[in-house]
């Protein structure tokens, strides 16, 4: 690729993935939101930030791991029972690291 | 029982949304309100429930430096947490658009192609944008997009759980949000130029990727607070192994669809149960 081609590809990558972020926001005026939508939006950060986490820890290398060998797993059940517990991010991270920590050579 | 649970209700900030869900609803109306989810879920006297209350002190801010700062202070963890493995976050494991477009680009793709991927790859930002976009309605655009550059799945995570449960003021959620994102992209930022130029010896140890899921789920719990919403996220993870496959970064934005939509229905069952 030439080098104008990278730039342009560069600032079209950033420019398309701003625009995804800006997309709700800029359309979501001041007008009164839809009780519907209301209620399906409340249900978003449960399910996106699920089907973030639930592959990375269940895949390793493209496949799929569900087994108790799979250290990061045990790690991620570790850190979601910490979670619910303490509900403190850092108890949470401090308590997962040495969980995993454990079972690394 | 009525009496006072309106008293103290009354005392909070309300949320316009939730006070109609619960209207509507009401999968349990005692976790739906935030104070005694937290006090029912800590014991007094252990070391968490003071820590929370010195969190729900810091929450009650007023002015911009202090809601900038509280902000700033909720990630701070995270981003230690990744520290350690910035090196390998600048050099190896930057987001999942980034890898493609470099791998697409070293194969020679064409300039649309490389676009078009990265858009495919980060269609999940429109859901956040969307869920983020009713705490954001009343700014002026100026805002809107200097807080839409800083949207990213970390800040993303960081924010809504305490947004949707009202612990933000309306007029201090800008600087919260602001003070999470400068913060993530200072970190992203720091991190990248420092793979750049120690990037080799960053690969050893850890990967980013055992940390990452890591940190997202210390943010993300607290977004489960009802069985509704535990519907969603469980349809969401099972969704997510299924379509763990799928092209592109597909399958997350197909999970997350399939779980929003596992919630609706767990709604209407306790709404038709009910009455």
């Amino acid at each position: 690729m030439s080098t104008p081609a990278l730039w342009l590809t560069i600032v079209g990558a950033g420019a398309v993935t701003f625009a995804l972020r800006l997309s709700f926001i800029a359309l979501l005026g001041r007008m009164e939101i839809p009780l519907m939508l209301g209620r399906v939006l409340l249900f978003v950060p449960a399910a996106v930030l699920k089907a973030v986490v639930v592959p990375l820890l269940l895949y390793e290398n493209g496949a799929l791991e569900a087994s108790l060998s799979n250290e990061r797993l045990l790690a991620g059940l570790a850190a979601a029972l910490i979670a619910w517990r303490t509900r403190s991010v850092l108890f949470t991270l401090g308590g997962a690291w040495r969980r995993s920590g454990r079972c690394r050579p | 029982m009525g009496g006072t649970r309106f008293a103290s209700k009354s005392g909070k900030r309300s949320h316009p949304r939730r006070t109609a869900r619960s209207r509507e609803a009401g999968c349990s109306r005692k976790s739906r309100s935030h104070e005694p989810l937290l006090k029912e879920k800590i014991r007094p006297g252990s070391i968490a429930y003071d820590l929370d209350g010195a969190i729900e002190e810091e929450l009650r801010t007023a002015s911009p430096a202090a809601a900038f700062i509280s902000g700033a202070n909720a990630i701070v963890p995270v981003l230690l947490a990744l520290l350690p493995f910035g090196l390998a976050f600048g050099a190896t494991a930057a987001g999942a658009a980034q890898l493609a477009a470099v791998q697409l680009i070293a194969a020679g793709a064409s300039v649309a192609v490389v676009v078009l991927t990265v858009l495919v790859i980060n269609l999940r930002m429109t859901l956040y944008s969307a869920s983020l976009a009713p705490h954001f309605r009343r700014l002026p655009v100026g805002w809107k997009c200097l807080l839409s550059y800083h949207l990213t799945d970390q800040a993303y995570a960081a924010t809504i759980t305490r947004f949707d449960g009202g612990e933000v003021e309306e007029r201090d959620k800008r600087w919260y949000f602001l003070g999470v994102g400068l913060a993530v992209w200072l970190t992203w930022q720091a991190a990248t130029m420092l793979g750049v130029f120690l990037g080799a010896w960053a690969s050893e140890g850890w990967s980013l990727d055992f940390v990452l899921p890591l940190t997202f789920i210390a943010l993300a719990l607290p977004a489960i607070k009802d069985c509704m919403a535990g519907a969603a996220a469980l349809s969401a993870g099972v969704a997510a192994v299924f379509a763990a496959s799928l092209p592109l970064n597909l399958g997350l934005i197909t999970a997350a669809l399939v779980g929003v939509l596992g919630g609706l229905v767990a709604e209407s069952v306790i709404q038709s149960r009910r009455g």
